[in-house]
């Protein structure tokens, strides 16, 4: 069976009609890495890079015959892996591209429903290009727009230099009601360093380190990330930046929120997995995302999970260091959750 | 704790292992098939290598990327590949470009009529051509999984999602659709065209009995189903996605229906390839561990052709007096056996 390692990263690159996806893509593939990449997109002709690793997609959803009705996978998607890992070799990734209406579930869940794909491939990161300048309408009028941002694990914020500095804020703070987890970055024509959308093992249970809001631990890290592979950047990040934090608008988006969850006693691991479980299984239509660190009584490794809709994976990472606080941390992103349940069934599975 | 040693292959079992050809072919196979006594291995991608029961080798370049199907009616090799083009290649190893698709769209599925008609699918699109080099094309909802003819009758069986649609390229009178949830991929008439089975993208097989499109269900696989082959006469549907082969009992009019299926040759690893002799009631089956062995229908005696070396055999074949058996695997060993 092949190591996590040697699986192909797949990037799931989402956004809204006309946000930039096709000028990410653009940069991604002319930009002189060294790299090879397969691009599964759903129009072809739009991008202008001759390579015979671009397939048009039809983007079918198909139900799993599992009764789950959440439980969907992009067909093609299938098809697709299967024919390119007859190529196995010739490529170092996978790209693909959704249509700006797409919801990005099937296309995840693909990656952990069939065996097949499982066994070859491995889902990186789901990244959302959004417009400064309309998201804030799309939201308010495209369910499709708000599920792109609540699914990433990478927002790149384009076109601000369309928008002023309140009305960056303003969308800004508008992601956050929505997804304050997903690292954003701010940019001008989709000008981003490639390390900060590709490679970034979002879905790999090795790298979930910590979870907290990007904006509280934003600061310095971000910055330095940009400067060695950004020499024809304009650093308009830097003088951005400091405001964001005092200024910092809240809202709080009517249907789509994030739940975090954290406990300092530890969880009863025969209380927890059963509830966590149960949960995804009647829930699982409501939840996009969750993702969760747990300390579990009379258990020396720090346990992992996380999932999208009703799938979920999880293992012992690692043992917790010396010192180390054993806080456990469960976030949920979601349609309409059910906060005060959830937060009560959490409460159950604290050891007393 | 004593260590335990399996040692070699159980001694009840029977090796011609040393009889085997071996073909080095460096390069993954993707199937097999027998143009006269010459197998011509289909690669993962580029090219099919020709091989004599002696050994010797030979290479003809084909799709210039991917190859995604093939399938041969003993006299020549069609094969589809993402540049778009259909290819055949004769015995004697030459080639021709049958289409090219306009929108240089993958080739996903071909299938052969006994008449030379020639069926291909791109997308949603299924395309038909007639000897006389007449096309028509019909298009189903979704992508087409797989093609299949009817062995009578110029009917064509295009598998999608939510099920199969039969089309007869020369009537008017509208195409039949059966209906069953689900993604369907690989579809076969039985022989003697009393039933339709399709493999789905769940782990489980599909079928309708045509008379009146009575489903048979067919599930309790723990893996997909890639490979299926009618045995001899059509009497079973050995298939695999198992860690035995799961053979489906067509005997009767009801064919499989509230009946078990045999389940032959179990092994510590997941049958990968089956492919059923051409005249005797026995079939040659391939592992996901690099085993191969020829099985016997009626009471499951197993021959070992291969020891589980390497990485999984992903091509099975016979030549058509049943003489020589090819296998080939995914990291590009091949061999040939003279029975």
């Amino acid at each position: 069976m092949a190591e996590a390692s040697q699986k192909i990263p797949v990037t799931v690159l989402t956004g809204y009609l006309g946000a930039g996806k096709t000028t990410l893509l653009n940069r991604i593939l002319s930009e002189n890495h060294g790299k090879k990449y397969a691009v599964i997109v759903n129009e072809f002709g739009e991008i202008g890079i001759d390579n015979d690793l671009i397939i048009g997609a039809d983007e079918e959803v198909f139900e799993m015959n599992n009764g789950c009705v959440c439980c969907t996978v992009r067909g093609d998607l299938v098809r697709i892996m299967d024919g390119l890992m007859k190529r196995k070799g010739k490529f170092d990734a996978i790209i693909v591209e959704t249509t700006g209406l797409a919801d990005p579930a099937p296309v995840a869940q693909t990656f952990f429903v069939d065996e097949d794909v499982q066994k070859n491939a491995r889902l990186d990161a789901v990244v959302t290009v959004a417009d400064a300048k309309w998201l804030s309408d799309r939201l308010k009028d495209a369910p499709e727009a708000k599920n792109q941002i609540a699914f990433a694990d990478v927002i790149v914020l384009n076109k601000t230099d369309l928008v002023s500095k309140p009305e960056l804020a303003e969308v800004e703070a508008r992601i956050r009601g929505i997804n304050p987890y997903a690292k954003l970055h701010r940019t001008e024509r989709c000008q981003v360093g490639l390390t900060d959308v590709l490679e970034r093992g979002a879905f790999d249970l090795d790298r979930i380190l910590e979870i907290e809001p990007d904006f509280l631990e934003a600061g310095d890290d971000h910055d330095h990330d940009h400067d060695h592979h950004h020499h024809d950047h304009d650093h308009h990040h830097h003088h951005d930046h400091d405001h964001g934090h005092g200024g910092l608008k809240h809202y709080h988006d009517e249907d789509m929120q994030s739940l975090s969850l954290r406990s300092e006693k530890p969880l009863d691991p025969t209380k927890f997995m059963p509830w966590l479980q149960n949960l995804v299984a009647t829930e699982g239509q409501k939840i996009l995302r969750s993702k969760g660190i747990l300390a579990f009584t009379g258990d020396d490794d720090r346990y992992v999970f996380q999932g999208v809709h009703m799938m979920l994976e999880g293992d012992h990472q690692r043992k917790w260091k010396d010192g180390e606080k054993r806080e456990s941390r469960v976030v949920f992103i979601g349609r309409e959750l059910p906060e005060q349940a959830i937060r009560d069934g959490f409460e159950q599975c604290i050891t007393t | 704790m004593k260590e335990f040693d399996p040692g070699e292959a159980p001694s009840s079992i029977v090796s011609i292992t040393d009889r085997v050809k071996p073909l080095p072919l460096g390069a993954a196979v993707g199937s097999v098939h027998f143009l006269g006594d010459r197998a011509f291995f289909v690669g993962a991608e580029e090219s099919v290598a020709i091989a004599t029961a002696d050994g010797e080798i030979t290479r003809t370049e084909t799709h210039f990327g991917a190859i995604l199907c093939a399938v041969s009616d003993g006299k020549r090799l069609v094969t589809g590949g993402d540049d778009g083009k259909l290819i055949a290649i004769d015995a004697k190893g030459e080639t021709s470009v049958i289409a090219t698709d306009a929108k240089r769209r993958w080739i996903d599925n071909v299938a052969l009529h006994s008449d030379g008609t020639l069926a291909w699918s791109a997308g949603k699109t299924a395309f038909v051509r007639n000897p006389k080099g007449e096309e028509k094309t019909f298009e189903v909802p979704s992508t087409v999984g797989g093609l299949a003819f009817a062995p009578k009758g110029l009917r064509l069986a295009i598998a999608h999602y939510g099920g199969v649609t039969l089309w007869f390229p020369n009537m008017a009178a509208n195409p039949e659709f059966l209906e069953w949830a689900g993604s369907h991929l690989a579809v076969s008439f039985s022989p003697d065209n009393k039933f339709l089975v399709t493999a789905m993208h769940e782990a489980a097989m599909h079928g309708w009995r045509l008379a009146d499109n009575r489903h048979m269900r067919m599930s309790g696989y723990p893996g997909r189903v890639r490979s299926m082959s009618w045995s001899v006469g059509g009497k079973g549907l050995a298939t695999s996605g198992a860690d035995t082969v799961i053979v489906w009992p067509f005997t009767s009019k009801d064919g499989p229906m509230g009946k078990e299926p045999a389940m032959l040759a179990p092994m510590p690893a997941r049958v990968a390839v089956v492919a059923c002799h051409p005249k005797n009631d026995i079939m040659a089956v391939g592992y996901a561990d690099g085993t191969v062995l020829i099985v016997r229908l009626e009471d499951g005696a197993e021959i070992l052709v291969r020891r589980n070396t390497g990485a999984a055999v992903s091509a099975l074949g016979w030549n058509a007096k049943g003489t020589l058996l090819a296998f080939g695997t995914e990291d590009g060993d091949a061999g040939i056996l003279e029975m």
